[in-house]
């Protein structure tokens, strides 16, 4: 490629705000141990060719039941774990290809804050030398990456004087999230996944760490992946929201769209199950039964068929794309496409 | 980021002093030793038997290889041989003293070659997983399939008796435990979410080992080793009273005690003396490493 068109590339890119993330077709397969006599290795089907794209400056809120994929996506997203297909494309830089975006620059510009406050720091390091360990990785003398520590502790809410040598079992779990929060910035990242960064925390102190969030989000001008399993949490936090369910992407769009009028039946289901203030418009019966099924072996077609009021034989058959609607939202079922064959959708 | 929330602190001072308070881990560790009143009288001990076992010319009056067939077997309070004497009239405190050169060599010596060896390949293993991994402790398995006295004992048995090879020997015996020890605390450390964040800040292996593995590794690893140092005294003493360790005229404890033991009817006293002195060292390592235990946990 020449230099001439590496410019032309950012002129483009400078006029046409594309993604700051894009990932496509994001696919990972676990194995499960098989003997060696035992040839056909069964593959638990964690994430399974998930595309969606991050805005610089917005809020991505991914949300679904446990084991639906919403971690291992974060995991990929890190280059934690090995993606089995598909690309990740980082502000028009692709990730861990050649002359693409290499791992360690791809972490300077994006950091994760774990959900388990307590096992992601180190219990033997006072946590200011937590927080500099990334900058001292970068290269950062050990002066300079002790008084980013500091200035991060501040930026979180804690004062440095008193916390900068204390250890992690000294600490609130609140106080241990925000250590967290200070190690994820101290690479002055432009994307940050907060994977179930608020579910372990009390109400009280959850409410704290989110306007901490909010606030951190507009001082660096940051790009937030909200991850959780907490409806009401997403809703507060997010721009947009995407639903997964067994490792697909079944509904993508504004949030307050998708609160108001969900269209696929596993976001009503969902939306449905969350406690309404309301006792007229309480729930009376649960809305959706039983455990997803196994992600070992995924059900043919739509993957929500059998927990889906309206699954139809073309549910067995086809499984449903992710298209994209005109009031920008992506829904991935044959009710909603015209011509699919199902008896709710339109007839061409 | 001078424009963040400032926080109302407290009084400077109170700050200043809680935040120099407990600055390192191992000044740390150094506070809690100090209150732990067991553990230093054991510490003491066992310096001033070192300091002893040093320095031992200045700390006995007889030359321990000096013997008299007029003077044998004489008991504790002898006039000018205040522990007595043993089977050929040698003056016993200077043996005794001597003997401990040796044994506290072969205790520690064994236990620090394996520290080096073991810990090194037990951390790899833990660490690197797979093939590796399975590698080394499939090794690590075959050894441990002998008892380390019995590995000890047919190693010294091929090599032929003296100080060099009992060190070589319990060397071999210690390092499968501490393989094992170390891969086991290296291989529950790595996969601790903290150590998949510091890969998050895109560390590479080393600066991961130098900061978040080797400070929760050390720790189980040398508390464990220091335990070892008794047992490596016991197994040295052990060799020499087979025949298979320091060769006589030295001066060794174990040895001592099975060239006193024909003395056990004449007098049973002399007899037992390098025992009681293998059991002291022996009990005062083993509780200091039960101190080092609770002293290194910042947890508690």
């Amino acid at each position: 490629m020449t230099a001439l068109d590496l410019t032309a590339m950012r002129v483009a890119r400078a006029s046409n705000p594309a993604p700051l993330l894009r990932v496509d077709r994001l696919t990972k397969h676990f194995p499960l141990r098989g003997g060696i006599l035992n040839r056909a290795k069964p593959v638990v089907q964690a994430v399974d060719g998930v595309s969606f794209a991050v805005r610089a400056g917005e809020t991505l809120g991914i949300v679904g039941e446990s084991g639906c994929g919403k971690s291992t996506t974060a995991r990929l997203l890190m280059h934690l774990v090995r993606l089995d297909s598909g690309k990740i494309v980082f502000d028009g830089d692709e990730v861990g290809v050649a002359h693409g975006l290499s791992r360690r620059d791809l972490h300077r510009q994006m950091q994760m804050v774990f959900q388990d406050s307590y096992a992601s720091l180190n219990p033997r390091l006072p946590v200011a030398l937590s927080i500099a360990f990334g900058p001292l990785v970068h290269g950062a003398t050990k002066s300079g990456a002790r008084v980013r520590a500091m200035d991060l502790l501040q930026a979180v809410g804690l004062d440095p004087m008193q916390f900068a040598n204390r250890y992690p079992h000294e600490l609130s779990g609140g106080q241990r999230q925000r250590i967290n929060i200070a190690r994820a910035l101290a690479l002055e990242p432009r994307l940050v996944i907060l994977d179930e960064a608020v579910s372990a925390l009390d109400k009280s102190i959850e409410a704290q760490v989110l306007n901490l969030l909010v606030d951190l989000k507009s001082q660096f001008d940051l790009t937030y992946v909200f991850i959780s399993h907490d409806l009401n949490v997403v809703r507060f936090m997010s721009d947009r929201v995407m639903v997964m369910y067994l490792g697909k992407v079944v509904e993508l769009g504004p949030v307050d769209r998708i609160y108001r009028d969900p269209r696929h039946p596993y976001t009503k289901a969902l939306l449905s199950a969350m406690p309404s203030m309301d006792p007229r418009r309480r729930a009376t019966e649960a809305p959706l039964s039983g455990d997803p099924p196994n992600p070992i072996n995924p059900p043919s077609g739509c993957r929500f068929r059998t927990r889906c009021a309206f699954a139809e034989s073309v549910c067995e058959r086809v499984p449903p794309v992710l298209e994209l609607g005109a009031d920008g939202r992506s829904v991935a079922c044959h009710m909603l496409v015209a011509g699919s064959g199902h008896s709710r959708a339109a007839v061409v | 980021m001078a424009d963040a929330p400032a926080i109302p602190l407290a009084d400077p001072a109170e700050t200043l002093r809680r935040a120099q308070q407990g600055k390192g881990y191992w000044r740390r560790v150094w506070k809690r030793l100090r209150q732990d009143k067991v553990t230093l009288a054991m510490a003491a001990v066992l310096v001033f038997l070192l300091i002893m076992v040093i320095f031992a010319p200045w700390f006995t009056t007889h030359d321990p290889y000096d013997g008299s067939v007029l003077r044998r077997l004489k008991p504790v309070g002898y006039p000018g041989y205040w522990l007595g004497t043993d089977e050929v009239g040698r003056d016993l405190w200077s043996r005794m003293v001597y003997g401990g050169r040796l044994s506290l060599l072969a205790g520690v010596m064994p236990v620090f070659f394996a520290l080096l060896i073991g810990g090194f390949l037990g951390v790899l293993a833990g660490y690197a997983g797979g093939l590796i991994n399975s590698a080394i402790m499939r090794l690590t398995d075959v050894l441990y399939a002998f008892p380390s006295i019995l590995l000890a004992i047919a190693i010294t048995g091929i090599l032929g008796s003296g100080l060099q090879n009992t060190i070589l020997a319990l060397s071999a015996a210690f390092i499968p435990p501490i393989i094992r020890i170390s891969e086991s605390v290296s291989a529950q450390a790595c996969h601790l979410d903290f150590v998949e964040a510091a890969r998050a800040s895109g560390s590479g292996t080393l600066m991961i080992m130098r900061y978040h593995i080797l400070n929760n590794v050390l720790g189980p690893i040398l508390v464990y080793a220091t335990s070892l140092i008794s047992i490596g005294i016991i197994l040295a003493a052990g060799l020499s009273f087979l025949g298979l360790g320091v060769t006589p005229p030295n001066a060794e404890w174990g040895l001592m005690l099975n060239n006193l033991r024909q003395a056990l009817w004449v007098d049973p006293v002399i007899a037992a003396l390098p025992g009681v002195m293998i059991f002291i060292t022996s009990m005062c390592f083993n509780l200091l490493s039960d101190g080092l235990r609770q002293a290194m946990d910042v947890r508690l």
